[in-house]
C-alpha cells in the first residue's frame, strides 16, 4: 500500500492560483450584498484569529460563538412575530391566534400616531389610526389590548422610541391595576431613539432630553422591574433605510455604547444596568456576511464592556439579540418568492445565535400581513427549529475560513467607524451634522444603482421577470370605522375620569421635566389618571421642544 | 439660451418617517439633470402645498409608506388645486395596492409607482410627460 504525501498548504495554494488562471469566470463582480469584494476560496492565512482570544467556546468570553453554553439544546429562539393593526380589541385577538398557533412572546407594532406621540384624535393623524400598528392612547387602550393574556407568563416586546416610556408606563400601570408586581413583567421596550434620528425618524423631543428619558427608564426598571429589558438598540431600521452591514453593525454598537456612557454618567454602577441592554439586528439575504455580522457583534460587544468600561458581570458582557428578516428584501413581484428569501434569512440568524427571530410574510411589501401569510412565515421558523437539525450544534459555522475572515473584517470595519465617530465628537454630534443619515442615504443609493444596472440581481424585478403580472394575493385592509372608534373612546375616556387628578398629574410630569425626578415613576402616575399619550407627549413637546432634522438632501 | 430646467418637489406627507424611496427618488432626479426640493419628512398638505407654490414646481412627487396614502394623496392634490396649481404633474409612490393606484389615477394623480420600480424609468416619466406640457404650452403661445 502507498500513502500519498500531501502537498503543503502553500504549496498547494501555488498550485491552484496557477490553475485558477486560465480559467473562464461568470460575467459578475463577485462582491457581498454589501459591496465587499469576495475571495474565490478561504484558506488557514485568511483566518489568523487566535482561537482561545477571539472565538473561546459557547457561553464563553468574548462569546463570538454563541451566549449559552449550550445553545438551542438549552432552550430555542423565542418565536416572536410583530403585530399590530387596527384597534387595541383587533390586535389582542390576532395576539390570541398567534399564542394559539405556538408562538412564544409577544411583540407589539404600533401605528404612527402612536409612534409619534399623537393620540387618534389629533388633527395630523388622518388616515393613519390603525393603519400600520395598533392605536394605543391610554392605559385603558392597553388594558384592552392584553385582555386575556397573563401578563405575568408571556414576554412581550414593544417597538417604540420616542414615546416609550409613556408606553412602558401604560404597561407597568395595567399589571398594577391587575394586582401585579411589575417585578413579574418580562419584556423589552425598543427605546432606542438614537437610531430613530438615524434612519427610522419616529422622535418626540431632541436628542437630550430623550437620551434623559431613556436613562430614567434604565434606572427606575433597574429597581422596580428588574427583568425588564430597558432598551433593544436597534441596527434593523438602519439597514432597512439603506446602510451595509459593516454599518448595521457599527454604528448600532455605537450607539449602545453611547447609552452606557450615560448610565455611568448618571452614577450607576454599569452592572447593575447593561445586562439589561438588548439589541435587534436585520438579516438579509447575504447568508455569510449576516452570520459573520452576528458574531462579530457579541465579540465587540463583549470586549468593550469589559475591556472599556470595567464590567464585571458577565451578563453584562453577553450581547442577546432579536432578529427580524429583512423587509426589504421582499418584492412586490412575485411575492411567494418571499417565502423562500425569508427562510434562507432566518437560518442565518440561527446560524449566527439569534435569542428571537420574526420571520416576515410574503406579502409585507403590499399590505399588512394576512392571518394565512403570517402563519406561514411561523411555520418557517418551525421547519428550522423542528426539521432541519441545525440546532443541535452550537455555532456551527464557527472554525470555517471564510466565516472567521468575514467575522474579523467586520470588527475592523465597525472599530473604524467608532474612530470616525469619535473624530467627529461622538454620537450626537455625528447625528446633528447629518453624519449617519448621510452614510445611510449613500449606501442606499449606491445599492439601487447596483440593481438598475444588473451588477446586484433581484429575481422577479431585474432578471427572471414575468412583465405586468397581476397580484393574486389576498389583502389585508384595515377596517375604515377604526379612526372614528378612536374618537369616541378618547372622548368618553376623557368625559368619565377625574379631570383634577389627570391636570395634577400633567403638572408633576411639568415639574419633573425641569428636576432631577425621574420621568417614568411621573409617567405612571399620569397612565392611573388616565392622562392620554398625547397629553403627556404634548407637555414634553412644551418643555423640551420639538427636533427638527438637520438637511441632507 | 439655457434649457429650461425640471423643477420637482420630492414630498413626504403624514406621519410616516420612511424616507428611503424618496431620498433616492429624489437624487435619481437630481442626477437626471431636474432642480430637486426635497421636504424633509413629516409635513402636512398645507404645507407641502405651500412649498410647492413657493419653489414654483413643474412636479410634485409624493411618497407614502404608512397606509395613509387615500386620505393624504387627494388632500395634497386639493391643496395644490385650491392654490390655483391644478397644472402641477402629480405622481407617488410608496406601499400602495393596485385598486387604490386606479383610484388615484382617476383622481388628478398622473401616476403611482410601487416598490421595485426602475428609478431611471420614473425619471424618463417625468420628462416625457412635462415635455408633452410644455410643447402644448409653447403651441398656445
Amino acid at each position: 500500500m502507498t500513502e500519498t504525501k500531501p502537498i503543503s498548504i502553500p504549496e498547494g495554494r501555488q498550485a491552484w492560483e496557477a490553475a485558477l488562471e486560465g480559467g473562464k469566470l461568470r460575467d459578475s463582480e463577485f462582491t457581498s450584498l454589501s459591496g465587499s469584494t469576495l475571495e474565490v476560496v478561504y484558506g488557514p492565512e485568511d483566518a489568523p484569529g487566535d482561537p482561545a482570544k477571539d472565538l473561546g467556546w459557547p457561553g464563553q468570553f468574548p462569546f463570538t460563538r454563541g451566549v449559552h453554553p449550550s445553545m438551542y439544546r438549552g432552550r430555542l429562539w423565542t418565536m416572536r412575530q410583530f403585530a399590530g393593526f387596527g384597534t387595541a380589541r383587533e390586535t389582542n385577538e390576532r395576539f390570541k391566534f398567534l399564542l394559539d398557533h405556538g408562538q412564544t412572546g409577544l411583540s407589539v407594532a404600533f401605528d404612527f400616531p402612536t409612534l409619534m406621540g399623537r393620540d387618534g384624535d389629533d388633527e395630523m393623524c388622518r388616515g393613519e389610526v390603525g393603519q400600520v400598528g395598533v392605536a394605543i392612547s391610554s392605559l385603558a387602550d392597553m388594558e384592552q389590548l392584553f385582555d386575556g393574556i397573563p401578563m405575568n407568563e408571556v414576554s412581550t416586546s414593544m417597538t417604540i422610541n420616542g414615546p416609550a416610556p409613556i408606553l412602558l408606563a401604560f404597561y407597568i400601570a395595567c399589571a398594577e391595576r391587575r394586582g401585579l408586581d411589575p417585578a413579574v413583567l418580562q419584556g423589552t421596550v425598543q427605546n432606542d431613539i438614537l437610531k430613530e434620528y438615524q434612519a427610522q425618524h419616529a422622535w418626540l423631543v431632541p436628542p437630550e432630553p430623550a437620551l434623559r428619558m431613556i436613562t430614567d427608564v434604565m434606572e427606575y426598571c433597574s429597581e422596580h422591574v428588574p427583568k425588564w429589558n430597558t432598551i433593544s438598540i436597534s441596527g434593523y431600521h438602519i439597514r432597512e433605510a439603506g446602510s451595509t452591514a459593516a454599518q448595521e453593525l457599527a454604528f448600532t454598537l455605537a450607539n449602545g455604547l453611547e447609552y452606557v456612557r450615560r448610565g455611568i454618567e448618571r452614577g450607576m454602577d454599569v452592572d447593575s444596568f447593561a445586562p439589561r441592554l438588548s439589541f435587534f439586528f436585520d438579516s438579509h439575504l447575504d447568508f455569510f456576511e449576516e452570520i459573520a455580522k452576528f458574531r462579530a457583534a457579541r465579540r465587540i460587544w463583549a470586549r468593550k464592556m469589559r475591556e472599556e468600561f470595567g464590567a464585571k458581570d458577565p451578563r453584562s458582557w453577553k450581547l442577546r439579540f432579536h432578529t427580524q428578516t429583512a423587509g426589504v428584501s421582499l418584492t412586490a413581484q412575485q411575492p411567494e418568492n418571499n417565502i423562500v428569501r425569508t427562510a434562507y434569512e432566518a437560518m442565518a440568524a440561527v446560524l449566527g445565535g439569534t435569542q428571537s427571530l420574526h420571520t416576515n410574510s410574503m406579502d409585507e411589501t403590499l399590505s399588512l400581513p394576512t392571518e394565512k401569510a403570517v402563519k406561514i412565515a411561523l411555520r418557517t421558523q418551525q421547519i428550522i427549529a423542528e426539521e432541519t437539525e441545525v440546532v443541535h450544534v452550537a455555532d456551527p459555522l464557527g472554525g470555517s475560513y471564510y466565516v472567521e475572515a468575514l467575522t474579523d473584517k467586520m470588527e475592523r470595519d465597525a472599530q473604524a467607524y467608532f474612530d470616525e465617530i469619535e473624530r467627529r465628537g461622538g454620537v450626537v454630534p455625528s447625528i446633528d451634522s447629518g453624519y449617519f443619515q448621510k452614510e445611510i442615504h449613500d449606501s442606499a443609493l449606491s445599492y439601487q444603482r447596483a440593481v438598475e444596472n444588473g451588477s446586484k440581481k433581484v429575481v422577479g424585478v431585474n432578471c427572471y421577470s414575468e412583465g405586468e403580472e397581476s397580484l393574486e394575493i389576498e389583502l389585508h385592509r384595515i377596517r375604515p370605522e377604526v379612526e372614528a372608534e378612536a374618537f369616541k373612546g378618547l372622548a368618553s375616556l376623557r368625559a368619565d375620569r377625574n379631570a383634577t387628578r389627570a391636570t395634577a398629574a400633567l403638572d408633576e410630569i411639568r415639574t419633573a421635566c425641569n428636576s432631577k425626578a425621574n420621568l417614568l415613576q411621573a409617567f405612571i402616575t399620569a397612565a392611573h389618571a388616565d392622562c392620554t399619550l398625547g397629553e403627556i407627549s404634548q407637555v414634553l413637546r412644551d418643555e423640551f421642544g420639538d427636533y427638527i432634522e438637520p438637511k441632507i438632501l | 439660451m439655457s434649457e429650461r430646467r425640471i423643477r420637482v418637489l420630492v414630498a413626504k406627507p403624514g406621519l410616516d418617517g420612511h424616507d428611503r424611496g424618496a431620498k433616492t427618488v429624489a437624487s435619481v432626479l437630481r442626477d437626471h439633470g431636474m432642480e430637486v426640493v426635497y421636504t424633509g419628512l413629516h409635513k402636512t398638505p398645507a404645507m407641502i402645498a405651500e412649498i410647492a407654490m413657493q419653489e414654483d414646481v413643474d412636479v410634485v412627487g409624493l411618497s407614502i409608506l404608512s397606509g395613509a396614502h387615500m386620505e393624504l394623496f387627494p388632500r395634497v392634490r386639493k391643496e395644490l388645486v385650491e392654490r390655483g396649481l391644478d397644472h402641477v404633474l402629480m405622481v407617488g409612490g410608496g406601499i400602495i395596492p393596485g385598486d387604490d393606484m386606479q383610484v388615484l389615477e382617476e383622481d388628478g394623480f398622473a401616476k403611482l409607482f410601487g416598490p421595485g420600480t426602475n428609478t431611471d424609468s420614473i425619471a424618463e416619466y417625468i420628462q416625457t410627460e412635462i415635455s408633452k406640457r410644455w410643447a402644448a404650452e409653447e403651441a398656445q403661445a
